[in-house]
C-alpha cells in the first residue's frame, strides 16, 4: 500500500475511533444525568426510562422514513446499493421499534399494572412493528435481487404513507394513557435538556450502526456472482 | 384513433367488465368471500352471549367479519391472472394504471356486494338497533373503500411473490390498523346514536386514508406490474 | 418505416448464461429467423424484444419515423404469438378480441373483431368459450390477438405448431402481409419456416 493510502487509512480509523469514543462518553453522560440530574415527572414511577424510550421511538420512525426514501430512490435509479440502504434502515428501525415497545410496556406495567392495554400509542408502535416484520417477510418471499428490491421498496413506500395516520392522526383522535407532558410545550428545562441530549446521542449511535450495516450489505452485494 | 385519456378510461372499464364477466362464470372470488362471511356470522350469532350485546362488542365483530372476508377473496383478481398466465397477455396490451383501476373497481364492487348481503343480516341476527343510520352507512362505505384499496394494492404485490395467501394477510393487516381503529370506533358511535359532527373525525380519517391508498397504488403499481 | 435493433444483448438466469452480446438490425420488409436447440434462449429473446423480460445487459431499440418506441407505443405496434401465451379461457373468442381491442385503443368494436376472426378462420366459433377450443384453434386465436391492430413488429414463436394445412396457409399469408407492413422475427427449428427469413441468427 502506498504511503498516501496508508496515511488516509490511519486518518479514517482515527476519525471513526474518535466518533465512537465521543458517542460512548456522551451517552454515559446522558445516563448519569437521567438518574442524578433530572427530576421526577408528574408523580409517575421510573420516568428515567423516558430518556431511552422516546429516542427509540423517534429513531424507529426516522429509520422507517429513511427506508421509504431509499426505496423511492431505488425505484428511480435502479441502483441496488440504494436497496441495501433501504433494507439496512429497516433492520435498524426494527431493532429500535422492539426496544421502544418493550420500554413502553415496562413503564406501563410499573405505573398502571398492565403491560399492554391497546392504548392508541401502544397500538401505533405495535402496528409499526408489524409493518417492519411484514416488510422482511415479503423480502424473504421474493426471488431475484431486482425483483426483491423493487417490490419490497413499493411496500416500504406504502407503509411510510400509512405511518402519519398511525403516528399523528390516531393518538390525537382518541384519549390515551400515554403521558402528555412530553408532548406539549412548557417542559421543565432539566427534562428537555437531557431528553434532547439523549435523542442526539441515540441518533449518532444509530447512524454509526447504519453505516456499518450498509458497508456489510455492499460487500455482500459485490460478492454476488456476475456471470456477464 | 381515440385520444389517450378516453382510451385509458375505456381500458379501465374493459378490465372491470372482463373481471365481472369472469367472476359471473367462475364465481372464483365471490364464493370465497360470501361463504366465509356467512359462516362466520352464523358461528358468531349461534353463541347466545353475543346476540343483543352492546355496540362496544358488536362493532368490532362486524369489522372482523368484513376484514377477514376481504382477506379471503380480494387477492384473487391479481393472483389468478399471474397463475393462469394471462397477466403477461395484459402486460402486452394494457396501460398499467388502467389494469390497476379496473381491478380496484372490481374489488370495491365485490366488497360492496358483500356489505349489502352481510350487514343487514348482521343487524337482524345480532338484534342491533342503529342509532344514527346515516353515519353508520357513511362509515361502512368509507371503511370498505379503504379496505378494498389497500387489499388491491397488496394483492398486486403478493401476486409476484411465492407464499400468497399467508403473505396477503400479513402485509395487509399492519396497513389497515388505522382503518380498523377508525371504522370500529365510528361504527360504535353510530350504533349508540352519536350525532354527525361527533362522527366526522372518523369519516375524515377513513376518507383521507382511502384517498392516500388509491393515490399510492396509482403511483407505484407500474413498478410492481412490470417486474419480471 | 420501422426498424428493430438489438444492441449488445445478453441474458443470464443466475449462473446460466443464455446468450451474450447479440447485435442485430432488421429493416422493414425483412424477417429474422432465430434457430437453436430447445433451451437455447429463442423464446427468451422474443420475450425480451416484446418487453416482458428484462435483459441482463444491452438493449432493444424499435424505431419508426417518430423515433424510438416507448412502452406505450410498443403496446400498439407489436404483436406476438407464442406457445406460453395464454388467452382468457372463460371468455368467448369474440369477447377476448373485443377486450384486447379496447385495451389497445382500437375503434371498430365487435365488427372489427369478427373480421379478424375471419382472417384466421375462426368465424364460426366466435361465440364459443376458449376453454372449448382445440390447441389448433387456440393457436389461430393467438394470431387474431397478434394481428388485430396491424402491428409494425410481429414476433412468432414456433408459428405453425398445432396447425393443420389450412392453418399453415394462413400463417404464410400473415407472414407475407407482415413483410409489407414492417418487421418480422420468427423463432423456429422447422426447415419450412426457415424459408420465411432473410436474416438468420443461431443461438446456443
Amino acid at each position: 500500500m502506498s504511503k498516501e493510502a496508508e496515511l488516509e487509512g490511519v486518518k479514517q480509523s482515527v476519525v471513526s475511533g474518535a466518533y465512537k469514543a465521543f458517542v460512548g462518553v456522551w451517552m454515559t453522560g446522558v445516563i448519569l444525568a437521567a438518574f442524578l440530574y433530572s427530576p421526577e415527572i408528574a408523580n409517575l414511577k421510573g420516568t428515567q426510562i423516558v430518556y431511552f424510550h422516546v429516542p427509540c421511538a423517534w429513531l424507529a420512525s426516522l429509520a422507517f422514513l429513511g427506508s421509504g426514501i431509499y426505496a423511492v430512490l431505488y425505484l428511480r435509479r435502479q441502483n441496488l446499493e440504494l436497496d441495501v440502504k433501504s433494507a439496512s434502515a429497516a433492520e435498524l428501525g426494527l431493532l429500535f421499534c422492539v426496544l421502544a415497545t418493550v420500554t413502553g410496556a415496562v413503564f406501563s406495567k410499573a405505573n398502571w399494572g398492565m403491560a399492554w392495554n391497546w392504548d392508541p400509542r401502544q397500538t401505533t408502535i405495535a402496528a409499526l412493528l408489524l409493518m417492519y416484520l411484514a416488510y422482511f417477510a415479503l423480502r424473504s418471499a421474493l426471488v431475484g435481487a431486482e425483483k426483491r428490491a423493487a417490490i419490497s421498496g413499493v411496500y416500504a413506500v406504502a407503509a411510510c404513507v400509512v405511518m402519519p395516520f398511525l403516528v399523528f392522526v390516531l393518538p390525537r383522535a382518541f384519549e390515551s394513557l400515554h403521558p402528555t407532558v412530553v408532548r406539549r410545550g412548557g417542559m421543565d428545562p432539566e427534562i428537555a435538556v437531557v431528553l434532547a441530549a439523549s435523542t442526539l446521542g441515540f441518533t449518532a449511535f444509530g447512524v454509526w450502526i447504519f453505516r456499518l450495516r450498509v458497508a456489510l450489505g455492499s460487500i455482500a452485494l459485490s460478492r454476488m456472482e456476475e456471470p456477464l | 384513433m381515440a385520444n389517450s385519456s378516453s382510451t385509458w378510461a375505456d381500458g379501465c372499464w374493459a378490465v372491470l367488465r372482463k373481471d365481472i364477466q369472469s367472476e359471473f362464470r367462475t364465481r372464483y372470488a365471490f364464493n370465497a368471500v360470501v361463504v366465509f362471511a356467512i359462516t362466520t356470522l352464523a358461528v358468531v350469532s349461534y353463541s347466545a352471549q353475543v346476540v343483543g350485546a352492546g355496540s362496544r362488542l358488536l362493532s368490532p365483530l362486524l369489522w372482523i367479519i368484513i376484514l377477514f372476508s376481504a382477506m379471503s377473496g380480494l387477492s384473487r383478481t391479481f393472483v389468478r391472472e399471474e397463475d393462469a398466465g394471462t397477466a403477461n397477455t395484459l402486460r402486452l396490451v394494457a396501460e398499467p394504471t388502467a389494469v390497476y383501476v379496473g381491478k380496484l373497481l372490481f374489488n370495491t364492487a365485490l366488497l360492496a356486494v358483500l356489505d349489502v348481503l352481510i350487514v343487514p343480516l348482521f343487524l337482524v341476527l345480532m338484534d342491533v338497533s342503529v342509532g344514527n343510520l346515516f353515519l353508520f352507512v357513511v362509515i361502512l362505505i368509507t371503511g370498505s373503500v379503504s379496505i378494498a384499496a389497500t387489499a388491491t394494492f397488496v394483492a398486486a404485490i403478493v401476486s409476484k411473490a411465492s407464499v400468497r395467501s399467508a403473505l396477503f394477510a400479513v402485509l395487509s393487516f399492519p396497513l389497515l390498523v388505522p382503518v380498523l381503529v377508525a371504522a370500529v370506533q365510528g361504527t360504535e358511535a353510530s350504533l349508540r346514536g352519536a350525532s354527525i359532527p361527533e362522527g366526522m373525525p372518523f369519516v375524515r380519517i377513513l376518507t383521507a386514508f382511502a384517498g392516500a391508498m388509491v393515490a399510492v397504488g396509482l403511483l407505484l403499481f407500474e413498478h410492481v406490474w412490470n417486474e419480471a | 418505416m420501422v426498424t428493430l435493433e438489438i444492441q449488445g444483448l445478453s441474458k443470464a438466469f443466475g449462473d446460466r448464461v443464455l446468450f451474450k452480446n447479440l447485435n442485430f438490425r432488421v429493416e422493414s420488409g425483412q424477417c429474422l429467423v432465430v434457430t437453436g436447440r430447445n433451451g437455447s434462449g429463442k423464446t427468451t429473446l422474443l420475450r425480451i424484444i416484446a418487453g416482458l423480460v428484462r435483459p441482463t445487459r444491452g438493449r432493444v431499440l424499435i424505431c419508426d419515423e417518430n423515433g424510438v418506441m416507448d412502452r406505450s407505443r410498443l403496446r400498439r405496434n407489436l404483436g406476438i404469438v407464442a406457445p406460453d401465451l395464454v388467452l382468457y379461457d372463460e371468455l368467448t373468442a369474440l369477447e377476448n378480441l373485443v377486450l384486447f381491442a379496447r385495451l389497445r385503443g382500437l375503434d371498430g368494436g365487435p365488427e372489427a373483431a369478427k373480421r379478424t376472426l375471419e382472417k384466421v378462420g375462426l368465424c364460426e366459433r366466435a361465440g364459443d368459450l376458449v376453454a372449448t377450443f382445440s390447441s389448433g384453434m387456440k393457436q389461430r386465436l393467438k394470431y387474431a390477438f397478434a394481428i388485430q391492430h396491424s402491428p409494425s413488429v410481429l414476433l412468432l414463436d414456433e408459428p405453425t405448431s398445432n396447425l393443420d394445412e389450412q392453418g399453415v396457409d394462413m400463417v404464410r399469408r400473415v407472414v407475407s402481409e407482415q413483410k409489407e407492413r414492417g418487421v418480422l422475427v420468427v423463432a423456429t427449428n422447422d426447415p419450412e419456416e426457415r424459408s420465411y427469413g432473410e436474416q438468420f441468427l443461431h443461438l446456443g
